[in-house]
Formats: C-alpha cells, sequence, structure tokens
C-alpha cells in the first residue's frame, strides 16, 4: 500500500468514491422492471376519478421536498373538510410517476374520522411528482401535487454475508 | 415474530378528535428487488389495515408495494365511547396480524 | 507508514455532534417519539427476551440484573475491555458472553434479530446518557489500535475512515450529508437498510463504500474501531436505538 502512487489529492477521492458507488447503484437496478409513467399514473388516476373533474384545492400534501433516503419517505395528507354526517372525505389517494407501480397508499376515512388526516411512509425510486386526491362525500374529487427529489445514499451496502 | 405497536390515549373527553399512531413490523418486500446473490425477491406485503371502534369500521388503509418496509400509520378518529379498538393488517402469504387498545371515555 | 502519514486532525472537542443534529428534520422526528420509531419493534422484542428464561441454566437476564433498571448507562460505556484476556468486548459480545456463561445457552448470530432486539433494549436503557472515556487498564491500547485503523488509507479508493469523518464532516457525498460518524445510536434504524442494524454492518458499509475488503464478521478490528469511536465521542449523549438516513 505504501508505494501506491498518490495521484488524486483528497477533495478528488471523495468525488471518484461517489461515481464509483452511484455506477454499482446502476448496475443493481439494471435487473429490475421498467418504471411506471407518467401516462400510467394519469390512466390509474382516470381509472378512479372515471370523467370527473379533479379539483385543485382543499388538499394538503405535505412531504420533504429533498428526501435523505427513498427508502423511508414520510408523507403527510390532510383535507380541509367539516367532517359531518352530511359533508365529509371519503377516501384519500396518493399516486407517482416513477415507482414501478403508480400507486402508493389508499385510505378510506368517513365522518367518524373527526379530522381528514393521515400519514405514512412510501418509498420512491426516484425524483418525481406526487399527486394526493381525496373523494368527498358529494362525489367530487379534490388534489394536491409536490414534486420530490430522491437522493443516492453514500456508500451503500453492498453484500452482508 | 410479527410486533405491532399502536399508540391509542388512555383516556379522552366525548367528542375530543384522537390521534392513533401504529407500527408493524413487516419487510414490505415490493417484488421489485433482487437478492444479494442476483435471486429475485419475491413480494410480501401487507395489503391492508383497518381499525374497527365503536361498531364500525373507521379507518381502512390499502397498500402498494410502495408502503417502505415496517409500516407507520397514523390517522384520527372521535372518541365516541370506551372500549376496545381492534386494529387488523392482512397481507400476502396468508399474513394477519391483530392488535388491541382499551380507551376510557368520559 | 501508510500513505498520508500523518494522522488527520480530529475533531475539536467543542465541534463534536451527534449525526441527529445534521439530519432533516422528519428524519429527526422518526427518532424523536417512540411510536414513531420503526426500532420500538425491536426494543419491544428486547424486553420480551430479556425476561424469557433461557439455556440450560433456566435464568433470564432479568434474573441476574435484577431488573432492567441495572442498565442503565451501561451501553454509554461498552465496549469495555476484558483484562483477563485482553480483548474488547462490545455489547452484543458481552450479550453473547452472559448467554455462555450464565445462561448456558447457544450464542444468538451476529446481526440476527434477536441479538438486535436484546441490544436495543439494553441499549435504551442508557438513553440521554453521557458517554464517558473508557479508562480501565488495557482499553488505551485498543483505543490507540481503533485510531490507528481509522486513520489508515485502505480499499480500491485508498480512503482513510478520517478523510470523510474528520476532514470532511458536514460536507456532501453525493447529496448524502457526511456525518462525524458517531456511535452514539447502536443499534439502529436506518432507512437505507428499512431495518435495524449494529455498529459493525455500518462498519462493513463504510468498508464496502472505499472498495475495501471486509473483515471477518468475529474480527477485533471492529471493535478497536469502536472503542476509538466511543472515546472520540465521549460528551455526546446516547440516543440508542436512533434513527439514521
Amino acid at each position: 500500500m505504501s508505494d501506491a502512487p498518490r495521484v488524486f489529492n483528497r477533495r478528488t477521492l471523495v468525488t471518484r468514491a461517489v461515481h464509483v458507488v452511484a455506477g454499482a447503484g446502476a448496475l443493481a437496478l439494471s435487473a429490475a422492471p421498467a418504471r411506471a409513467t407518467p401516462d400510467m399514473m394519469s390512466e390509474a388516476i382516470r381509472k378512479l376519478v372515471g370523467g370527473a373533474k379533479v379539483n385543485e384545492g382543499r388538499v394538503t400534501l405535505d412531504i420533504p421536498p429533498l428526501v435523505e433516503n427513498g427508502n423511508t419517505v414520510p408523507l403527510t395528507v390532510a383535507v380541509e373538510s367539516p367532517m359531518t354526517e352530511k359533508d365529509y372525505v371519503a377516501e384519500i389517494h396518493i399516486f407517482n410517476e416513477k415507482n414501478p407501480q403508480p400507486y402508493l397508499v389508499a385510505a378510506y376515512i368517513g365522518p367518524r374520522a373527526g379530522k381528514a388526516e393521515f400519514a405514512t411512509r412510501v418509498k420512491l425510486n426516484d425524483s418525481q411528482h406526487i399527486i394526493a386526491i381525496a373523494r368527498m362525500s358529494d362525489g367530487s374529487f379534490w388534489s394536491d401535487g409536490a414534486d420530490v427529489i430522491v437522493t443516492i445514499a453514500a456508500c451503500v451496502e453492498i453484500s452482508e454475508q | 415474530m410479527t410486533r405491532a405497536l399502536v399508540n391509542v390515549p388512555a383516556r379522552a373527553k366525548k367528542g375530543d378528535i384522537i390521534e392513533i399512531k401504529t407500527l408493524i413490523s413487516h419487510p414490505m418486500e415490493s417484488g421489485y428487488r433482487v437478492g444479494y446473490g442476483g435471486e429475485p425477491l419475491k413480494r410480501d406485503i401487507i395489503q391492508t389495515f383497518s381499525c374497527d371502534y365503536d361498531g364500525a369500521k373507521i379507518f381502512l388503509a390499502q397498500f402498494s408495494p410502495a408502503v417502505a418496509a415496517n409500516p407507520f400509520v397514523s390517522f384520527h378518529t372521535v372518541a365516541t365511547a370506551s372500549g376496545k379498538l381492534v386494529f387488523r393488517w392482512e397481507g400476502d402469504n396468508g399474513f394477519e396480524a391483530e392488535e388491541t387498545a382499551e380507551i376510557v371515555v368520559e | 507508514m501508510w500513505i498520508g502519514g500523518a494522522l488527520a486532525d480530529e475533531i475539536p472537542r467543542d465541534q463534536r455532534r451527534s449525526g441527529y443534529e445534521t439530519m432533516r428534520p422528519e428524519t429527526r422526528a422518526m427518532q424523536d417519539s417512540d411510536a414513531d420509531n420503526p426500532a420500538t419493534l425491536w426494543v419491544l422484542d428486547g424486553e420480551a427476551l430479556w425476561n424469557k428464561r433461557e439455556g440450560a441454566a433456566g435464568k433470564s437476564c432479568a434474573d441476574c440484573h435484577a431488573g432492567a433498571a441495572p442498565m442503565k448507562a451501561v451501553a454509554a460505556r461498552f465496549p469495555r475491555f476484558d483484562a483477563a484476556r485482553a480483548t474488547p468486548v462490545d455489547l452484543e459480545q458481552q450479550i453473547n458472553i452472559c448467554r455462555r456463561d450464565r445462561q448456558n445457552a447457544p450464542p444468538l448470530a451476529a446481526e440476527s434479530h434477536d441479538l438486535l432486539a436484546l441490544e436495543a433494549f439494553v441499549a435504551k436503557q442508557s438513553r440521554g446518557d453521557t458517554i464517558e472515556p473508557n479508562r480501565e487498564p488495557g482499553a488505551k491500547e485498543s483505543i490507540e489500535a481503533g485510531r490507528k485503523l481509522f486513520n489508515e488509507r485502505r480499499g480500491q479508493l485508498n480512503l482513510s475512515c478520517a478523510q470523510c469523518h474528520d476532514d470532511n464532516w458536514g460536507k456532501s457525498l453525493g447529496g448524502a450529508n457526511i456525518p462525524q460518524g458517531h456511535p452514539n445510536g447502536y443499534p439502529l434504524y436506518r432507512l437505507e437498510w428499512q431495518s435495524l442494524g449494529s455498529m459493525g454492518r455500518r462498519l462493513r458499509n463504510c468498508l464496502s463504500g472505499m472498495r475495501a475488503e471486509l473483515w471477518p464478521r468475529d474480527a477485533r478490528e471492529y471493535v478497536d474501531i469502536e472503542m476509538y469511536l466511543m472515546s472520540r465521542a465521549a460528551g455526546l449523549k446516547m440516543e440508542s436505538p436512533a434513527v439514521r438516513p
């Protein structure tokens, strides 16, 4: 080791490490099936809403704009609603455009929730647009969207023997 | 060994909106990954999570393979009556788990 | 003498801080409450194992230790140095020593669910306790061995641990923040792993990242590095079981 040529300064070494790690990641992913596309997401949304109009507003999708690890991304959806027997949020559906499948999660709530808000954690394959759509008791749809940047973890596990 | 953790306030006033948090140990294997030896890893996910309270299903979630491992869900409900909340998770390969919590409503 | 001969400068005491400080708020929130921290699932399993009678001796951990209270601050003082056998012993090894000597039970496999669960339960009793420098006779030798390993360049990238964690902490490696590399939260739930994992697993990840050969699972090198890292982290508070990206 001691007679190895010293070609790189520390700064280049660290940059170089990133490239090698990213290269290994790409290799590991090559076996995975093709990703979903924005078209697949649109199709999934069409299946949910049929021909109905999806309004913007009343829904707040809270998801970090820059996530530290795509394996566990926390998200919260809250919908403005009086949550009475006559006027409530019935369902909340969350979609993505670049995971293998366009669906992330769906929640069925109803007037007894008192507050139309739920949280969970999802895996995101890549930086992409996420859409939350709420179906109200009157049949109307409301939505919010957010862009998420997913960074690649450094020094990922290659093998755990 | 499946371990579930539910957090429900022990006491609440009638009409209060309470927050419920749940965690369960599960790999949520998406079916889109390969193992260290290059072999495809078969899908193994929880498909549904629900909560029953005071005579009705008050919350139901449908999970896709994209829900993160050891699924976390939080949601709300109105404290209506003292009694038991029953949480159920069901999924691939016959996976079933149930957990309960008691609440006193005054 | 290895390349880059001189030891890198250590981080000044008053600048040492837990990886928690540089995490994003949503990741900190996962650690802040037991109801949100997935590691709690392991802690609960660990508590059950702590109270379970095991092995030919038919004794539980709780039978000897009179409950979990005596475990307070214990993880903040591990690894300890076993003077009789002239070797450092980390918490996982100590659990298996207890199983052998007190319970007459087979050892739990490294990185197994049960070992991580027991370790998480024990380490949690030290949450908030301050890491103290290890002054046991013999510990100094292990700390120095760990310090040397930490500063040695290795692997195809010819990197040392110190180059990232002493010289470049706070900067980015790809999109990830480079932490100072403190051991104050193990075993911890890593979002990347989607699971609880040990200090040893983290060190093996770093070695993989450096394109270096891994030491065997039970190699003393891992425990020497852990000894050094704990001395380097003296003054920080224990967070086990922590959450990290």
